[in-house]
């Protein structure tokens, strides 16, 4: 009998626009974008021109500072474009892609034959390990690294997440062999967060892992929380998480020889005609112009997002599916809204967690489904109300302290508070129910990037 | 509203930086984002965000206290004509409650707001909502007779030094109300105590002509057991004696908005339904005071400890003060076992000053102003022992190796 994990502090936000489970033929994207901004706690040094002719699998930039980390192309063809902006800082690589992927073959292996050290190499030489990050900093792995344990959130709790169980299916052997291969890395254990009610035989009979239960609403499903209640990480210590999505990617690299960054991305969110709320099979990096063109709505401006509506990135109608990105989101951007009084009105079709809109009882009994665009609805304050966080923040850290620490940048005070434990992500709902409105993500992630200068 | 908004889009550039008003922007964009919800969209972090913000929060304070606002107006009234022996009728009395209580809001409102505009203005800031509360808060807790000028002078002292030069809104350490109520109490002592302020007995704008009947007498029931050397029981001004239920309704002298308990009530519903307030706040202060009566109770030597629960409970600023002033978010500890701590010893403390000091028959104030001094202190102790259970992990793990 697994561990069950009852996690009660946090928010499901209903929202409009779940994926149906079916997946749809997507049209072959034509240009393919890798981005160095998606790998944090990296200084990217570009490995390629324009013109040159590169491999799913051929490494477009590396790290400066760590070489044996690489980010490789997810597609063949040829680079198209060399992004740079301000002070020659690279912002992307295009790829005009091939007409079908061809793969750069790095050979099969049987993982439970490799040492810690052949599997950490052969994924790094791969650009696989930039898929994995560690706590604390919530960084990209480094090959160096011995981690403590690795954890591996076992569902998608995330607004309009996609179902984990659904994009499983006809992948078991990959993902039971990628969990082999992080098995193999760490001396510790590889700890597989899932929910009690899984029944996905992978997830359920996954082999060689610790499997913990957990129950109660998103942030369930993020790593830190599963962290934080099955082991959590002390100064010192390094652990690493991955996206149960790569752990596919690694599996299929051990049993096939390639770099295969195809996934199951879910097209969802209000602005998303319902026939086209749906999985499509896409490459990392596609663009998703071919995707949305005629499934959207038309006529309001639009905001659509690579990731879920709390952490993912604002990206063009003719933008792309960023790194570890698993949905992309479309609602409306509301920059057209003029509401009348929102201090005052009744608010029957708002939602919010406070109860001074009728969200809190409307809500569990009609289980209505939420329409919210990306308006910031009201000015930004000073801390003013208390423990509004704490309600949504499942860790035994007291989150309004911790960013004060970081504000203040006392890291005495951080180290004590727990920043080693935290990634933006954890502090996306403090965001969203925040009354003073304060960019906590950014400035989490600020203080994660000025401890780890001033720590190494 | 679309004429509202046309009429805004066309004004606005007027505000804007280059625009031939823009030194009134924090003006406008108050008055703006006070009409319409701002239309600003993310720019990073989280795409969508709750439909709450600080003005509806504040709003939900200001409503909350509606019903003891009206009804210090209809109070006011009352104890005026009781005083003079007459009785108008329900209209007439509110009617001369309103314009008694009237200019003492707009004078706090006018002064506050005027201060918070110019502030905003300076630091090119939005204006903030928390005067909204504070200006609404101070005449509710001020005796009728308080003159307009001490209130102008009190608001614009505790706005300034209480809230503006700590940083505004959120960075206070103390509740600004109250700083207003204290700078009064302690700057002009002659005028906010004894037993002529709390009853109106001159007219308002003409109105209420009379002459004070002989057997009046404006001590508030407080006052009467703070002076009684023996053991009292608490009268109206007339002399007759009051039941729990007369200081539950609240047609007793007092500040203007403290009196009636149920309408305290109604607020404090209010407060507690919307989330806007604490419970757990209110609910230790009552019990810390509670406790802290009985145990005088006990003793009993002098007249005032002999005061029952209820009494104590009911009387005075003690639930004005445990649901409106207590459950400040910004000058109360952050944390959830901070605010036990805080509002218990708010109660232990108010009840303190009630009994052992006679010069001070209410001790609501001092007691909320004093733990707001210690609340980042309470709040130092329930973080240390979160950090402290952390290390015991460390140390845990260490021991027990990887092992486990």
């Amino acid at each position: 009998m697994a561990q069950l994990i009852k996690v009660k502090k946090g928010l499901d936000i209903n929202l409009k626009g779940k994926p149906q489970e079916i997946t749809k033929n997507s049209i072959p994207s034509e240009y393919y974008t890798v981005c160095p901004d998606d790998y944090t706690g990296f200084v990217p040094k570009v490995a390629v021109k324009e013109g040159d002719k590169v491999l799913a699998g051929t490494p477009v930039f590396f790290d400066k500072n760590r070489p044996d980390i690489k980010v490789v192309a997810p597609f063949s063809g040829e680079i198209a474009a060399v992004n740079r902006g301000e002070k020659r800082r690279l912002l992307s690589v295009v790829i005009k892609a091939d007409p079908s992927n061809n793969y750069e073959d790095f050979g099969r292996k049987d993982v439970k034959s490799l040492s810690p050290e052949t599997v950490k190499v052969a994924l790094a030489e791969a650009g696989i390990l930039a898929l994995i990050r560690q706590r604390p900093y919530d960084i990209i792995a480094s090959p160096e690294d011995s981690p403590r344990d690795i954890f591996v959130p076992g569902f998608y709790s995330a607004p309009l997440a996609p179902d984990l169980e659904y994009i499983l299916k006809g992948q078991e052997s990959d993902f039971q062999a990628g969990l082999d291969a992080l098995a193999r890395i760490t001396d510790g254990d590889v700890y597989l967060g899932i929910r009690p009610d899984a029944k996905s035989a992978a997830l359920k009979n996954a082999k060689g892992v610790k499997i913990v239960e957990f129950s109660g609403p998103h942030p369930a499903g993020n790593a830190g929380v599963q962290i934080n209640h099955i082991k959590p990480v002390n100064k010192g210590e390094i652990v690493w998480t991955v996206n149960p999505q790569d752990v596919i990617v690694i599996g299929r690299f051990f049993n096939k020889g390639i770099v295969d960054l195809k996934r199951l991305v879910s097209l969802v969110g209000s602005e998303v005609n319902e026939d086209a709320r749906a999985y499509y099979l896409m490459v990392s990096g596609a663009a998703i112009k071919r995707l949305v063109q005629g499934n959207v709505t038309e006529h309001i401006d639009l905001r659509y997002i690579s990731g879920n509506v709390l952490t993912g990135t604002r990206i063009p109608a003719d933008g792309f599916l960023h790194a570890y990105d698993n949905q992309i989101t479309v609602i409306p951007e509301g920059d057209e809204t003029h509401e009348f009084a929102g201090w005052i009105s009744l608010g029957f079709d708002k939602f919010s967690v406070s109860k001074t809109y009728p969200a809190f009882i409307i809500e569990p009994l009609t289980k209505k489904e939420y329409t919210i665009d990306a308006r910031i609805k009201g000015g930004r304050r000073a801390m003013i109300m208390s423990n509004e966080w704490d309600k949504v923040f499942p860790m035994d850290i007291l989150p309004e302290f911790l960013i004060r620490a970081i504000i203040a940048f006392d890291i005495d005070k951080m180290e004590n508070l727990g920043i080693y434990e935290v990634a933006p992500e954890d502090f996306a709902l403090c965001e969203f129910v925040d009354t003073s409105k304060m960019e906590l993500q950014a400035i989490v992630r600020q203080g994660l990037d000025l401890l780890y200068k001033e720590m190494s | 509203m679309e004429f509202l908004r046309k009429y805004l889009d066309k004004v606005k550039p007027n505000f804007e930086p280059g625009g031939k008003l823009h030194m009134f922007h924090s003006v406008f964009d108050g008055f703006e984002t006070f009409l319409f919800v701002p239309n600003k969209t993310s720019k990073r972090g989280v795409h969508i965000h709750d439909a709450i913000d600080s003005k509806r929060t504040m709003s939900m304070v200001v409503i909350a206290l509606i019903p003891c606002l009206l009804f210090g107006m209809y109070n006011t009234g009352y104890q005026h004509y009781l005083a003079v022996g007459q009785d108008p009728g329900f209209w007439m009395t509110f009617w001369y409650g309103l314009l008694a209580v009237l200019p003492i809001v707009i004078v706090s409102y006018v002064v506050g707001l005027g201060i918070e505009f110019v502030v905003a203005q300076i630091k090119g800031h939005e204006i903030q909502e928390g005067f909204l509360v504070s200006g609404i808060l101070i005449p509710l807790i001020v005796p009728i007779d308080t003159p307009l000028w001490m209130i102008a002078l009190a608001t614009a002292f505790s706005v300034i030094f209480a809230k503006e030069v700590f940083g505004g809104t959120g960075y206070n350490i103390w509740n600004v109300a109250l700083i207003a109520r204290a700078f009064l109490f302690f700057a002009y002592p002659s005028k906010m105590s004894g037993e002529s302020i709390w009853v109106r007995t001159g007219t308002t704008f003409g109105i209420g002509e009379g002459q004070v009947v002989d057997s009046f007498s404006g001590a508030t029931p407080l006052g009467q057991i703070g002076s009684s050397p023996v053991s009292v029981e608490v009268t109206n001004t007339m002399g007759d004696p009051l039941s729990y239920w007369d200081m539950f309704l609240g047609l007793i002298p007092g500040s203007i908005g403290e009196t009636s308990t149920l309408c305290i009530l109604l607020g404090a519903i209010i407060l507690l339904v919307t989330g806007v307030a604490n419970w757990r706040t209110m609910l230790s202060v009552f019990i810390g005071g509670a406790v802290t009566v009985l145990m005088f109770n006990a003793i009993g030597t002098t007249p005032a400890m002999q005061v029952s629960v209820m009494e104590q409970l009911l009387l005075g600023g003690f639930a004005f003060g445990a649901v409106f002033m207590a459950t400040d978010p910004v000058t109360s500890p952050r944390t959830q076992t901070g605010k036990y701590v805080f509002g218990f010893l708010i109660g232990f403390f108010a009840i303190c000053v009630r009994v052992l000091n006679p010069g001070y028959p209410e001790g609501m104030m001092l007691a909320i102003l004093f733990m707001n001094s210690f609340a980042p202190l309470i709040d130092h102790y329930v973080v240390e022992a979160n950090v402290k259970r952390r290390l015991k992990r460390v140390a845990i793990n260490s021991k027990g190796g990887n092992n486990e």
